[in-house]
């Protein structure tokens, strides 16, 4: 992003501003199991924070949070979370993707919830890293980018 | 021509509002999606799901069980699209500077 002046204010209020954003995101996404949110929704609070400093600080600055060259890796990490989830259940004897055999916990039911709490991270991942990466993407070439 | 093409998108409109009046009304309790069972006299999924999603799931946000849980395959889907969505990104956006690099 073009930047024509330095702004103190502008810079000082998205500094601030962009922690709380990641907070709520981690807490829509850790929270999904008892409050509406979950891994898309997350994701995407946890991608406009990161967004949010391109913009405002110039996307060199911005790299010092989140570098550009993590932002396919990541996704591809959250995707074989979710596969490697459904791997693993397959792996321990069950059906693909039935998180009752993961050895979460000792009861069944409570896998069950900490099989989709390890799909949500791995979703929330994913979203995060694909969004900031195709902002990344079509900033590629710009000058001053 | 244009006037046509407002005819016909006003009589869609008409249309699409007309069938919207045939909609059940939200918790209603007799329509036919709302039923313990479907009028073949089988068990609704979503009975299912509101009697049993909090044991089976240990997990209070039903949405989020039938989501995560009963319709895994389906997110897991959706989040490959996603990242087939960002390398096409990748692959369509970045080819061009590394072209320019090696001339």
């Amino acid at each position: 992003m073009r930047r024509n002046e330095n702004n103190p204010i502008i810079d000082l209020i998205s500094s601030l501003v962009a922690p709380f954003i990641m907070l709520f995101g981690l807490y829509v996404i850790f929270h999904g199991h008892y409050s509406p949110g979950g891994g898309f929704q997350g994701g995407t609070l946890l991608a406009a924070s990161v967004i949010l400093l391109r913009l405002s600080l110039g996307s060199e600055l911005g790299q010092s949070q989140f570098p550009r060259r993590l932002g396919t890796p990541l996704a591809s990490l959250g995707v074989l979370i979710y596969y490697g989830t459904g791997l693993a259940a397959l792996i321990l004897g069950g059906a693909f993707l039935n998180y009752g055999f993961i050895p979460f916990s000792a009861l069944a039911p409570l896998r069950r919830s900490w099989g989709i709490l390890s799909v949500e991270i791995g979703v929330g991942l994913a979203v995060m890293a694909v969004l900031v990466a195709i902002y990344d993407d079509l900033l590629e070439g710009e000058p001053d980018a | 021509m244009k006037a046509a093409n407002v005819l016909v998108l006003v009589a869609f409109c008409g249309l699409l509002i007309y069938a919207a009046t045939g909609f059940p009304n939200r918790g209603d309790a007799l329509s036919v999606t709302n039923r313990e069972s479907s009028p073949a006299g089988t068990p609704n999924a979503p009975t299912h799901y509101i009697r049993r999603a909090k044991e089976e799931a240990h997990t209070d946000n039903m949405v989020t069980a039938i989501l995560a849980d009963y319709r895994g395959y389906d997110t897991l889907g959706e989040e490959t699209v996603i990242l087939t969505a960002g390398l096409i990104c990748y692959l369509l956006l970045r080819r061009e500077r590394s072209g320019h690099e090696k001339e």
